[in-house]
């Protein structure tokens, strides 16, 4: 008897298998239809995979009462608010620098939103494709503010601190070699050890991203001086645009994820508002305004901009998370990035946000 | 009535049909695998030219060579390699160290000497690796010393949270070379006085100390050597540099706190599992060898030394094999604590110049031509030491 449901579960599990592999196969065959591309998944999974970082104050942060908050983790709500209609119906998947790439070749995440920089390379052989630039940021070096270090050329012989698995390590090379300046980088997998190090004065300087020092610097342990034991120098080593990227060769999903950001920035153009969209959609002062929000003008229906989300989209992101300039303003400024002045102000202000028209 | 059930059932379990359909099934199953690794595959790039390009990044540790920016990604790689084998060299020779003290002093009669033993292994053993690495770090050796507070002994030996500094002798260009020759030589002689006196003792029976007069011997050649052409080496002697903002040390040999934390936390590790090895195959034999020796009049240092422990050996090694194994893995988890070993350069080099398959691919090699190494030199020990015993 008990080899007769061996047999038969021999059987089955053998033919479970086969199923899968042929499954498997399939999945294969159909990778390049537009019916099996990440939009489709996600609307049928109902929820949006968005790798972030956890780590970084003002860009995406997991605190302690198990919160997240951060531009980043901003911009996954708006891209799950466009496809879903709900900002929350987001699964956030921690990516560290070295696996994210990974995680989204391998479809674990449909979108990764985590500081990551646009580079040639990146973009052409990490298998992901760049959206678009949501904040431009520069490697910075931070130093202890009693160490009299007031530039770069004063870190001859200097060991530095360096987050692994970035460009941050090619860019301190490039940099000090160009200048003729002996160091010795000490990389790390990720900040907490570097922190660790920094304050015991392992290392002379720490280089980053400047949107990751002025996170460390606005979170520096308290008992280690705070943030006026450590000074961010004004020299910036490269430039870092910063933005989402989504898997290689789905310019469906990639066309959605890109016009959320577009519509964020356009509506701050226009003055539209969390608060104030209820009443732009109910009475559009102008045709424009009409398209970006999905509202019909004069009698005609809402433009469909071809992106196979419903029409409505902007509404919802700006209802449920805002536009760029509030989310800046939520997650950015308050870790003393400010927006005036610098790229990332609009262009109609002398930066660089700007957005193609939403037609 | 019953013949047609009986004879499907008799199908069902006949162990032929059974074994032929199975088989038929998984070769099904194979094939398919390999269609699906096959058509995966052939979209691989598996060239490894980017590995002629330059490297781009410095490396925080570098032995024997000094490493440049500039030079290639191949260069990186091999001192990458050359980082791993060290710490894992070091890391063997130490936990074995280690693990036979603990392991024989588990045994002890004396209370304390036991016990200490046994809260060693029971601790260490029971805490993720992962944990140890970074407490030493941490803990430890991030909590020495600044630079800048310029602790030393005699200018000789520096001590900071930048590392240890010690004196290291540099071998001399014009000299090294013939003192080489010189104790290579000195051997010769060393060997024949040790084997004519071995002779003597055992032909005539009288004690005639052949280690300690092949050992004089030797030192005798060398000291002539010596007199003729001096010291082999120099010794450098580190110093704290200061250049305007920062401090550095210069010379003389630098141990970092990171080397240190994966060394220490690698052979404590290890070693505690070393120790159990020992202490299993020492409980192993028959209580009869240790009462022998008792009976004999042997102490107890020359009963572990000369009884004990070479034939515990024997059980020993297939256990030591996998814990130096252990080991050898164990140190890829440097990364955590920015130690440069072979898997955290070839991360660096992943994510600066992508090929990650391939990279990942040379990875594995390389660890596994260390494991294989390691495991063919236990091969051979097993078989000699098994040799021993059946003549």
């Amino acid at each position: 008897m008990t080899n007769r449901w061996f047999f038969k579960f021999a059987v089955l599990a053998v033919a479970m298998l086969s199923m899968l592999v042929i499954a498997c196969s399939d999945d294969d065959e159909n990778g390049g239809g537009s019916s099996d591309g990440v939009l489709q998944k996600v609307l049928d999974r109902g929820e949006l995979n968005c790798g972030v970082k956890e780590s970084q104050p003002g860009f995406g942060f997991l605190a302690a009462d198990g919160t997240r908050s951060g531009n980043d983790v901003e911009f996954c709500k708006a891209v799950a608010a466009a496809v879903l209609g709900n900002a929350n119906a987001v699964e956030y998947v921690p990516a560290s620098a070295a696996d994210r790439f990974e995680l989204l070749a391998s479809g674990e995440i449909d979108v990764l939103i985590r500081t990551t920089t646009w580079t040639a390379s990146r973009d052409a052989e990490l298998k992901g494709d760049f959206v678009t630039t949501t904040f431009y940021d520069g490697q910075g070096m931070m130093v202890p503010s009693d160490s009299g270090i007031t530039s770069i050329e004063d870190l001859s012989g200097a060991t530095i601190c360096v987050t692994s698995g970035t460009t941050t390590e090619g860019n301190l090379d490039d940099q000090f070699t160009a200048r003729g300046i002996a160091y010795t980088p000490l990389s790390f997998e990720s900040d907490p050890p570097i922190l660790a190090a920094f304050i015991e004065g392992r290392c002379d300087g720490w280089t980053a991203d400047k949107s990751n020092l002025a996170g460390q610097r606005a979170a520096y342990p308290a008992d280690a001086g705070g943030s006026d034991a450590v000074t961010i120098l004004g020299e910036t080593l490269s430039k870092e645009p910063l933005g989402p990227v989504t898997p290689d060769n789905d310019s469906q999903w990639h066309d959605v994820v890109q016009w959320v950001v577009f519509g964020m920035i356009q509506a701050d153009e226009f003055g539209i508002t969390s608060e104030n969209v209820g009443s732009f959609v109910a009475n559009p002062p102008n045709r424009n305004i009409a398209r970006l929000l999905g509202a019909g003008w004069e009698g005609d229906a809402a433009q469909d901009f071809g992106l196979g989300i419903p029409v409505d989209f902007m509404q919802k992101v700006l209802a449920q998370v805002g536009n760029y300039d509030e989310v800046y303003q939520r997650t950015l400024t308050p870790i003393g990035l400010g927006r005036p002045g610098s790229l990332n102000a609009s262009w109609l202000e002398g930066g660089a946000i700007f957005a193609p028209p939403m037609r | 009535m019953s013949a047609e059930p009986a004879q499907r059932s008799r199908l069902w379990r006949s162990g032929r049909s059974r074994s032929l359909t199975l088989q038929a099934g998984f070769s099904l199953l194979l094939l398919l695998l390999l269609a699906y690794i096959v058509d995966r595959g052939s979209n691989l790039e598996l060239d490894i030219g980017f590995l002629d390009q330059q490297a781009g990044f410095a490396i925080s540790h570098s032995w024997l060579t000094d490493f440049d920016s500039n030079d290639g990604r191949v260069a990186a790689y091999l001192i990458a390699v050359s980082n791993t084998v060290r710490i894992v060299f070091v890391g063997i020779v130490l936990a074995t160290i280690i693990g036979v003290i603990a392991g024989v002093a588990r045994l002890s009669d004396n209370w304390l000497v036991s016990r200490l033993a046994t809260l060693y292994v029971e601790i260490v053993r029971n805490t993720p690796l992962l944990v140890q690495i970074v407490f030493w770090y941490t803990a430890i050796f991030l909590k020495l010393p600044r630079i800048g507070d310029n602790r030393n002994v005699f200018e000789l030996v520096f001590v900071s949270n930048r590392g240890l500094a010690i004196p290291w002798p540099e071998p001399r260009t014009d000299a090294f070379v013939f003192w080489v020759a010189a104790v290579v030589l000195a051997l010769v002689p060393a060997y024949l006085v040790r084997r004519a006196r071995d002779r003597r003792e055992l032909e005539t029976g009288e004690t005639t100390r052949p280690n300690l007069y092949g050992v004089a011997t030797f030192l005798g050649v060398v000291a002539a050597a010596f007199v003729m052409l001096g010291l082999p080496v120099e010794i450098d002697t580190p110093a704290l540099v200061d250049d305007r903002f920062t401090q550095a040390y210069v010379g003389g040999l630098s141990i970092t706190p990171e080397f240190a934390a994966l060394l220490i936390a690698l052979v404590a590790y290890t070693g505690s599992f070393i120790a159990e090895v020992v202490r299993g195959s020492i409980q192993a034999l028959p209580p009869g060898q240790s009462e022998a020796g008792m009976a004999l009049g042997l102490t107890g240092y020359q009963r572990t030394s000369l009884v004990i422990l070479p034939q515990a050996l024997r059980s020993m090694i297939p256990g030591l094999t996998n814990e130096y194994l252990n080991l050898t893995k164990n140190s890829s988890l440097a990364a955590a604590i920015a130690y440069s070993d072979l898997f955290q350069i070839s991360s660096i080099i992943i994510n600066k110049a992508g090929h990650a398959v391939v990279m990942f691919i040379i990875v594995i090699l390389t660890y596994q031509a260390m494991s294989l190494t390691i495991s063919a030199g236990m091969n051979l020990l097993n078989r000699r030491v098994q040799l021993a015993r059946s003549r």
